[in-house]
């Protein structure tokens, strides 16, 4: 998994929603420890103290833990883990309905195309179709 | 905390008349940080780093490196890398390492030495017997390994294929420490602007600009490169 950043939001928002997907992932498990602030900075090459700032983030989420001397800690509790995965999920389905309604489609329709409901799939077609026709009669009627 | 480069009112001009290279400056940076300093060709960028190394002298203002004008004391704590190389090129990087490590004191040789392996570069070699690219590398190496309070790298990587350049800045983050701050002048902006604590911002010798990366992404909703295409536009 590569870390790459966009240009319109904070890098620190995008190292932390990229920490998160690793632990949701399991990239890195429940309760196992993380590497360094340095390491993390290195991998990703970004400066050490943007990702303190995400990681110390994280922290308030509960999603790591820090234990004094020996470091940072993915959380044991599978169940927020869980929960996590499952706002990323709900963050991303919002995202793709977004995408599908600028393209004109109901919500009605964007469930059908999900299923593949080839019925479904006719009907929209057919409806751009009839659209069509109308507006070739709609010029007619001009000339 | 005393701020590790200070400049107060700071003027600079290379003659009467001629229009100032710097133009009451006011600003401070503190230790800690990766900082960028940006601005089109005859900003003042250069201008503000020969000062800072006391390579000429100010018109009007001050200049404090550590709370005290620079002089001796500021030498040893400043490590820089300037746009042209000043190293005798008869030399081989062996002999340079021995020169260095007499001159200043911070100078740790095992991690000139190490970094020179990693980048395969043969100590025995001549300087002028080098690459362009590879010449700025032995440079940059040998400014990384002392142990500086401030390091001030004028284009670092401008010279080198983009593996040596994600190596540099690798070593950049490798070096920081809480005590150091490193200010690097560049116009590869987006190259560098993920290793940035915070920028600044130089146009006709004034700053326009100085803030921490993520709040420029935040306010603006677009990276520190995009602004300044937009704020530099010709």
């Amino acid at each position: 998994m590569g870390w790459i950043f966009d240009g319109s939001r904070p890098i620190y928002v995008q190292l932390l929603e990229q920490i998160r997907l690793r632990i949701v992932c399991g990239v890195y498990r429940p309760g196992e420890k993380l590497p360094s602030v340095r390491e993390l900075a290195q991998e990703a090459a970004v400066n050490p103290n943007t990702m303190q700032k995400a990681l110390a983030e994280l922290e308030r989420t509960g999603l790591i833990y820090a234990q004094r001397t020996s470091g940072r800690f993915v959380t044991e509790n599978e169940k927020q883990i869980r929960s996590s995965r499952l706002e990323i999920a709900l963050e991303k389905v919002e995202a793709f309905i977004t995408a599908m309604q600028e393209l004109g489609y109901t919500r009605e329709e964007i469930s059908a195309l999900i299923r593949q409901d080839e019925e479904a799939c006719q009907a929209i077609l057919s409806g751009e179709a009839k659209d069509e026709n109308q507006n070739k009669q709609a010029e007619e009627g001009e000339v | 905390m005393t701020p590790i480069l200070e400049c107060r009112d700071l003027s600079k001009s290379y003659g009467k008349g001629s229009r100032p290279a710097l133009n009451h400056v006011n600003l401070k940076l503190q230790r800690g940080r990766i900082i960028g300093l940006l601005g089109p060709n005859g900003s003042g960028k250069t201008t503000l780093i020969k000062l800072a190394n006391g390579l000429l002298s100010t018109n009007e203002g001050e200049l404090l490196v550590d709370g005290s004008p620079v002089g001796i004391a500021s030498r040893k704590i400043v490590s820089y890398l300037p746009e042209r190389t000043y190293l005798n090129m008869g030399m081989t990087v062996q002999e340079i390492i021995v020169f260095f490590k007499d001159f200043y004191e911070d100078f740790q040789e095992e991690r000139a030495y190490e970094m020179l392996s990693n980048l395969q570069i043969d100590p025995s070699a001549k300087l002028k017997t080098l690459s362009k690219g590879t010449k700025e590398k032995v440079q940059l190496i040998l400014v990384m390994s002392r142990n500086a309070g401030l390091y001030i790298l004028d284009e670092p990587i401008g010279g080198v294929d983009p593996a040596a350049r994600d190596y540099i800045l690798n070593t950049i983050i490798t070096n920081y420490n809480e005590n150091a701050t490193v200010l690097i002048s560049t116009h590869l902006i987006a190259d560098v602007e993920s290793i940035l604590d915070e920028v600044v911002f130089l146009r006709y010798g004034e700053v326009v600009l100085h803030a921490p990366v993520d709040a420029i992404r935040e306010e603006n909703g677009k990276s520190v490169d995009a602004l300044f295409r937009e704020v530099f536009k010709c």
